[in-house]
């Protein structure tokens, strides 16, 4: 394979599409450019960042106590909903821009795609309000710091983040035997506290292991009451930190056998002991590698490349920069033909880096992401976004790109010439039938909007 | 020379064999033309629908007992379930169905399941959709096959951005979601379809698209004019039906302007059914079913999101009009849930939940399948419903009755290795 079409795969399939101009930097050496990406501290965060998930969270008690005194008052025009409604669009439109804008800019595309690949499996989804405006916080608290460090550091410190705490109902679960629900018991209470096995399933079956592992609805159940007590602060009660906080009352006593191992540390450090082991199974490195293949290679990658990823996260205590070293060796990883067709918001970020023009709006970056089936930071359950062509590439897709593109191109290339932008976003995988088209085009901004919905664009 | 003649007998036969086969000409004839005119909405409800509040089994004596804070209250009390029989009702959200249950338009399956029972969301919808006995057996959905079976004239589309598994495979469907319609470049289209000549996936997703999008101008239309006094609401939701986000204690009457859009969705759906050479076949996801806490009873985020369901339904029914005597919509979920509340006022992962069956078409009666009662005793593994009926035993009545396919094409590649499994009789008037 020529330096040159490496050079393109290295920014189109591994990074989040070309600049002007990047692709030529990466032609010294595309391995290199790729592995320079991998820092220990993790992937860059948007700017400015968001405010963290303590103010974010005295912010959701703010609006508990206005929606409660709203109530009272009963004016119509303080509606609960619509100021929840108006928090929520401020807050999370403001951390949406701020990562569109950084993967929109970054030198740094592959550690961008890295970083979302990781945020998509450790999902957390504003469609359940609670969390809505805690995912830009999630992303810059548990995802950027870890995505090159270890996998357990990642997995521990989403499964204690108060967004994750939030959106899979851990943060009320409560043991049955605890003293919570024993007191609530002796108490003929009206709500006896108990179990919600939500975060502990999703856990095992999305987060590590995966579904296949062989645990069963026992191994479930008792991971939950493992779970019992990782909650966060009460948000009306100053004294309790504003995040995580393990609360023994509701902790579930006693020893957990869990896929036939046993657990007698007491309190936090049971759960903490599992998510340890969950981390080391070897299933779990399957799991990831068989992810990360399908994600950056292809719908079906080969056992061969799975193999390789495995490897290089069992033999290296789950280090994920290792992982990332491991798939740029791959030569699996670079075969020519592009076979990942772009989700939507892969496809907006590759046209704002074509065009060399971040996004600036928010309401124009959350309609087209809507209209495209993407609503911003909204995956429609914890498995998070899908990412084969199958489910992206409907007719429909299709023709909502179609009007997309034109707009964009309309919008935002009346200057530039479209066979120099084809050249600088495909360079080598620029086909001549895409070539000819463009340069047939009857305005640039036609010619920009060929670029675009060419097959070699829609994939990487 | 031997001259073998006919018999008398011989001839009689051979000519009442003609006109046998002439007869079954002409019935398949006429069953074509009525056949061509049935409709078949399959919508999929994703996260897990909690069955015992979908259709709450009221008169069961464990129910109150086990549901506690989240159970419907009985029939006659405030907020109570729409009485469908001594035993269940319709939650109080689903006003519009319940009226057509009284009317004998709608029914229940109400303890039904895939043949997956391992409470995974994810291998629990590829199961109901691929209609494979097990987990990622197959990358098609049932529907498409069952296209592949009805003959090549048959038009199928998906609501929604992303396509669905129950409607993949080799059939081209279309797909269609609202919004983002606009006067473009006449040129990019052909332009395209010569880049896209080779492609196997981009060329027949843009020539379906292009093709969607000239119906749908006569389907929006069709829309307004069936409820010319829906304001005109901005249709950009990225989930084909408008499902609320749930804030931390959902508002207690969900906002007008989303049951307008569920509304005007299936309005528009029936716009693309009801026109000539039309959608003959659909399929739409509901998400956001999954109800681990906080889940509510008469009221709440699960009644919110049936509200919606009740909306979209509604569209749909109106839209239809007359066509609505030849159409069924069936709705079905992955799984239920547990048949106790949970710790924290929700359900967990269960088993069987509830189908249901609506249409001018269907054939009026009670509950489809066995209803196991809810006896601690009787619980799928003593915490779920337990399935009764096979989720492929409805779709086969269905898809046998409704749209006249044969039972080896629905035991052999529709539901592959399903021969065991009988389909429902009697769900077609």
């Amino acid at each position: 394979m020529t330096i040159d079409l490496s050079a393109s795969i290295a920014v189109t399939r591994f990074g989040l599409g070309a600049r002007p101009g990047e692709i030529d930097r990466a032609r010294a050496n595309p391995r290199e450019f790729l592995l320079a990406q991998i820092r220990p501290a993790g992937a860059l965060q948007p700017q400015p960042a968001a405010p963290n998930s303590a103010q974010r969270l005295s912010e959701l008690r703010d609006y508990q106590r206005d929606r409660k005194q709203a109530r009272q008052s009963g004016d119509p025009k303080s509606d609960p909903v619509m100021m929840f409604a108006k928090l929520l669009r401020q807050d999370t439109a403001q951390d949406f821009l701020a990562r569109a804008r950084l993967a929109a800019t970054t030198s740094d595309g592959f550690a961008e795609r890295w970083a979302l690949f990781w945020a998509n499996h450790f999902t957390v989804s504003a469609v359940k309000g609670d969390t809505a405006t805690l995912v830009g916080p999630f992303e810059q608290e548990a995802i950027r710091p870890h995505v090159f460090g270890r996998f357990e550091d990642m997995l521990v410190a989403s499964t204690k983040h108060p967004a994750m705490l939030l959106y899979l109902d851990q943060a009320q679960s409560v043991g049955p035997g605890s003293f919570l629900a024993q007191k609530a018991a002796l108490n003929q209470a009206a709500h006896i506290p108990g179990l919600n096995e939500n975060l502990g399933r999703e856990i095992m079956e999305l987060h590590t292991v995966g579904v296949d592992a062989g645990y069963t609805q026992a191994d479930v159940t008792e991971f939950a009451r493992a779970l019992t007590g990782w909650s966060l602060g009460r948000l009306d009660h100053p004294e309790e930190p504003r995040g995580f906080m393990f609360r023994p009352y509701a902790h579930e006593p006693g020893a957990r056998l869990i896929m036939g191992r046993r657990y007698a540390q007491d309190g936090e450090a049971q759960a903490r002991a599992v998510l340890g082991d969950l981390a080391a199974d070897p299933h779990t490195a399957r799991h990831l590698a068989t992810k990360i293949a399908r994600h950056f290679v292809s719908d079906t990658p080969s056992q061969v490349l799975t193999n390789q990823l495995a490897k290089a996260f069992e033999t290296n205590g789950g280090r994920l920069d290792e992982v990332a070293r491991a798939l740029i060796a791959s030569p699996e990883a670079w075969v020519p033909a592009g076979t990942k067709f772009k989700t939507p918001y892969e496809f907006l970020v590759s046209s704002w880096r074509a065009a060399d023009a971040p996004p600036t709006d928010i309401a124009a970056i959350a309609h087209a992401m809507t209209i495209l089936g993407q609503r911003p930071f909204s995956a429609p359950s914890p498995k998070g976004w899908p990412e084969d062509a199958q489910a992206w590439c409907a007719p429909d897709s299709v023709i909502k790109r179609m009007a997309w593109s034109e707009s964009f191109a309309a919008q935002s290339v009346a200057e530039q010439d479209p066979i120099v932008l084809a050249q600088n976003a495909l360079g080598a995988r620029l086909t001549p039938a895409v070539s000819a088209a463009v340069s047939r085009a009857e305005t640039r901004a036609e010619g920009f909007s060929i670029l675009l919905m060419s097959p070699e664009f829609q994939r990487r | 020379m031997t001259v073998q003649l006919l018999t008398r007998r011989q001839a009689l036969a051979g000519v009442a064999g003609f006109s046998v086969a002439l007869e079954a000409m002409a019935t398949n004839a006429t069953a074509d033309t009525a056949l061509a005119r049935r409709k078949l909405v399959v919508v999929i409800c994703r996260g897990g629908l909690d069955g015992l509040s979908l259709s709450p089994p009221v008169g069961d004596p464990a129910y109150a007992r086990l549901r506690g804070p989240i159970a419907i209250p009985a029939f006659a009390a405030p907020g109570g379930a729409l009485k469908l029989d001594d035993t269940f009702g319709l939650h109080p959200s689903l006003t519009f169905a319940h009226g057509l249950a009284m009317k004998g338009e709608a029914r229940i399956a109400p303890a039904i399941a895939t043949p997956d029972r391992e409470r995974s969301h994810f291998e629990a919808q590829d199961v109901l959709e691929s209609g494979a006995p097990r987990v990622y057996a197959t990358s098609s959905g049932w529907l498409n096959r069952a296209l592949g079976a009805m003959g090549p004239s048959v038009k199928a589309m998906s609501v929604g951005p992303t396509a669905p598994l129950v409607l993949r495979g080799k059939i081209e469907a279309a797909s269609w979601s609202p919004g983002g319609m606009a006067e473009r470049d006449r040129r990019l289209p052909a332009i395209l379809q010569d880049l896209y000549a080779r492609d196997p996936l981009l060329g027949p997703a843009l020539a379906e698209g292009l093709a969607t999008e000239t119906m749908a101008k006569t389907a929006l239309a069709d829309a307004s004019r069936t409820d010319a006094a829906m304001s005109d609401v901005e249709m950009a939701q990225g989930s084909p039906i408008p499902v609320p986000s749930s804030p931390a204690r959902p508002p207690a009457t969900p906002p007008r302007q989303g049951l307008d859009q569920a509304r005007k969705i299936g309005a528009t759906l029936a716009g693309f059914m009801v026109q000539p050479g039309g959608v003959q076949v659909a399929a739409v996801s509901i998400d956001n079913f999954d109800t681990h806490a906080n889940q509510g009873a008469a009221q709440g985020q699960l009644a919110n999101r049936l509200v919606y369901v009740d909306a979209f339904l509604n569209g749909l029914q109106a839209g239809l009009g007359a066509s609505w005597q030849d159409s069924i919509v069936v709705m079905a979920t992955e799984f239920g849930r547990t048949a106790h509340v949970n710790g924290t006022n929700g359900t967990d992962h269960g088993t069987a939940s509830t189908a249901l069956i609506l249409g001018g078409a269907l054939r009026r009666g009670g509950i489809v399948g066995d209803w196991p009662t809810l006896q601690q005793a009787r619980l799928f593994e003593s915490r779920d419903t337990y399935p009764t009926l096979d989720m492929r035993a409805l779709f086969k009545g269905l898809l046998r009755d409704h749209l006249g396919i044969d039972r080896a094409a629905l035991d052999r590649s529709v539901f592959p290795e399903s021969a065991q499994i009988a389909p429902v009789e009697r769900l077609v008037a």
